[in-house]
């Protein structure tokens, strides 16, 4: 059975991979799960310089999942490449580099540094809702969704995976303005902008106020914006959004993606990604099925 | 690399010990064996809606027997829901996490406010030396006849129903208690507060931190609290409480 599936010419061994944010750079979770198991490891995002983050507290619960408003805090692209790199190649996995930026020329940079660096792809955030700068300012409008594609991919040595808001009227259209900039695949989605308030506090959860929704609540707005995206363009497409198991994911390969990627369930089932590994090889065994490929875009 | 495990453990017992404030007895080998004092657990819930682990902090483990007990407080639905089960029911957790305390060969003063007062039991059975012990509870007093047991106990009522009234510091001062390094877990005000007392004496003081958390191991970020220099994981000025914390040199936190 084959469970290898090919996004931009980079071969992955399972079409697994965890979401950016959720998984540091493996160190932390290498020691509950076998990193050599994954397609990719998404590392979380890095920037140019150190970022600080947003103050504390920067998670909440939700009824079925979770607001987080971490700030992209992250040690800056050089520590990253020193330390980080090193440690995920030392495993039988794919490394796929996030990366965020307050600026177009601060992507570039980074996408630049990373040019000669052992990473196999690039996935560039410009949804996160949690920075002032940068982030989802370039992922709601598609010219801009274009425009800094297009500038990237002069950067770019890797291949260039744009990872989407949901936080859009059109999912669609930007998926085509990601396309038409020159991106060699599309990842989606990330999380949705949100509010709680603590009733006895009377204030904000979030010391941010606001923050990005995740976990299995915003599963089926996910797995349509995956299928209307799939459905767009003709790029390979990395769905995520509340995954928690491997029905989940196999729902979204239905819909049309190409990969999976698992987030918010890492919190709560570290292992969840090896579930899934497992879970996928035996619904293609239950059905019949010799290739995982056979099942993206079925429905 | 300090070894954990996610397992379903069974529940020994339960007791509400106080209004609100509850004890469970775990079995589970694996994690009683590597636990030190000042670390915490991750507890699961089993309802589906509410996703994220509670963090709790290890009160004592019985090593012979491989339990492990914690103390806590109902503060939401999360822990209301843990409180409902009975000896025999079992729950996900994961531990142990954190770096605990580093225990010192030197005269100990160790500090405990509310639901900061349970990890000083096992700290207190460990520590091999001369031990004040102060606790401070706003009314209703838990875990006083057992930390009595491993030191010298000073108890401090914000309304003064028992022992001092006033906070632990007003107790370590009427009291004239003297020690050479402190060892402190409560709320941030009151942590605060014996960071400045140390600073003032010239002593050590390691402090517990408390912070909402998602993954509990170091990963997500979510958790930081803020440090005085760059931190060499982070490379800013943030330290994971879960990771590199719960416990802290006070000196090297800004509260």
């Amino acid at each position: 059975m084959n469970t290898k599936v090919t996004i931009a010419g980079v071969e992955l061994q399972n079409p697994v991979m965890t979401a950016s944010g959720t998984f540091g750079s493996g160190q932390e979770y290498s020691e509950l799960v076998d990193l050599n198991r994954l397609g990719a490891v998404v590392t979380k995002g890095v920037s140019k310089e150190p970022w600080q983050g947003n103050p504390t507290p920067r998670i909440a619960e939700t009824y079925g999942g979770m607001l987080n408003a971490i700030g992209l805090q992250n040690p800056g692209v050089d520590l990253f490449v020193k330390r980080d790199i090193p440690f995920l190649k030392k495993y039988h996995t794919k490394i796929i580099v996030n990366v965020c930026g307050k600026s177009e020329s601060d992507y570039c940079e980074v996408v630049e540094r990373l040019s000669g660096e052992p990473v196999d792809m690039l996935e560039i955030n410009i949804s996160c809702p949690n920075v002032k700068e940068g982030g989802i300012a370039f992922g709601q409008d598609a010219k801009a969704v274009e425009s800094i594609t297009r500038e990237i991919k002069r950067y770019a040595k890797q291949p260039v995976i744009m990872k989407l808001s949901p936080n859009v009227t059109s999912i669609a259209d930007m998926a085509k303005a990601a396309e038409a900039g020159g991106a060699d695949a599309i990842s989606l989605i990330n999380t949705l902008t949100g509010m709680k308030i603590d009733i006895h506090r009377k204030n904000f959860a979030l010391a941010n106020r606001t923050g990005g929704l995740s976990g299995p609540a915003i599963k089926p707005v996910a797995v349509n914006m995956v299928y209307q995206a799939s459905h767009a363009v003709k790029l390979p497409v990395i769905g995520m959004g509340g995954i928690a198991s491997w029905e989940d994911a196999v729902e979204f390969m239905l819909a049309g993606a190409t990969a999976v990627s698992i987030g918010t369930a890492n919190f709560y089932q570290p292992d969840t990604t090896i579930q899934v590994v497992e879970g996928i090889e035996h619904y293609l065994e239950q059905y019949g099925y010799q290739d995982v490929n056979e099942i993206i875009g079925m429905v | 690399m300090a070894e954990k495990w996610k397992e379903r453990a069974v529940i020994v017992r339960q007791d509400e010990i106080a209004t609100n404030v509850y004890s469970i007895w775990f079995q589970t080998e694996k994690i009683a064996g590597a636990a030190k004092p000042g670390q915490f657990i991750s507890v699961f819930g089993e309802e589906g809606s509410r996703l994220l682990p509670r963090p709790i902090s290890i009160c004592e483990m019985n090593k012979e027997k491989g339990m492990l007990r914690i103390v806590y407080r109902i503060a939401g639905k999360g822990t209301e829901e843990f409180s409902r089960y009975r000896a025999g029911a079992a729950l996900s957790i994961m531990g142990p996490l954190g770096n605990g305390y580093t225990l010192k060969k030197k005269r100990a003063l160790l500090i405990g406010g509310g639901i900061g007062i349970p990890p000083l039991v096992e700290l207190a059975k460990q520590l091999k030396c001369e031990k004040q012990i102060v606790a401070g509870y706003r009314d209703e007093i838990f875990l006083a006849e057992t930390l009595s047991k491993y030191g010298t106990l000073t108890i401090a009522t914000e309304n003064g129903s028992i022992g001092v009234k006033g906070t632990v510091l007003d107790a370590i001062e009427e009291k004239g208690i003297e020690a050479d390094i402190i060892y402190a877990c409560g709320p941030t005000p009151m942590l605060r507060a014996v960071k400045e007392y140390a600073a003032r004496k010239g002593m050590e003081a390691q402090i517990s931190l408390e912070e909402r958390m998602a993954c509990g191991i170091g990963a997500c970020l979510a958790c930081v609290c803020q440090s005085k220099e760059t931190d060499s994981h982070t490379n800013v000025k943030n330290k994971r409480v879960c990771k590199d914390g719960p416990v802290f040199q006070a000196e090297e936190v800004e509260l």
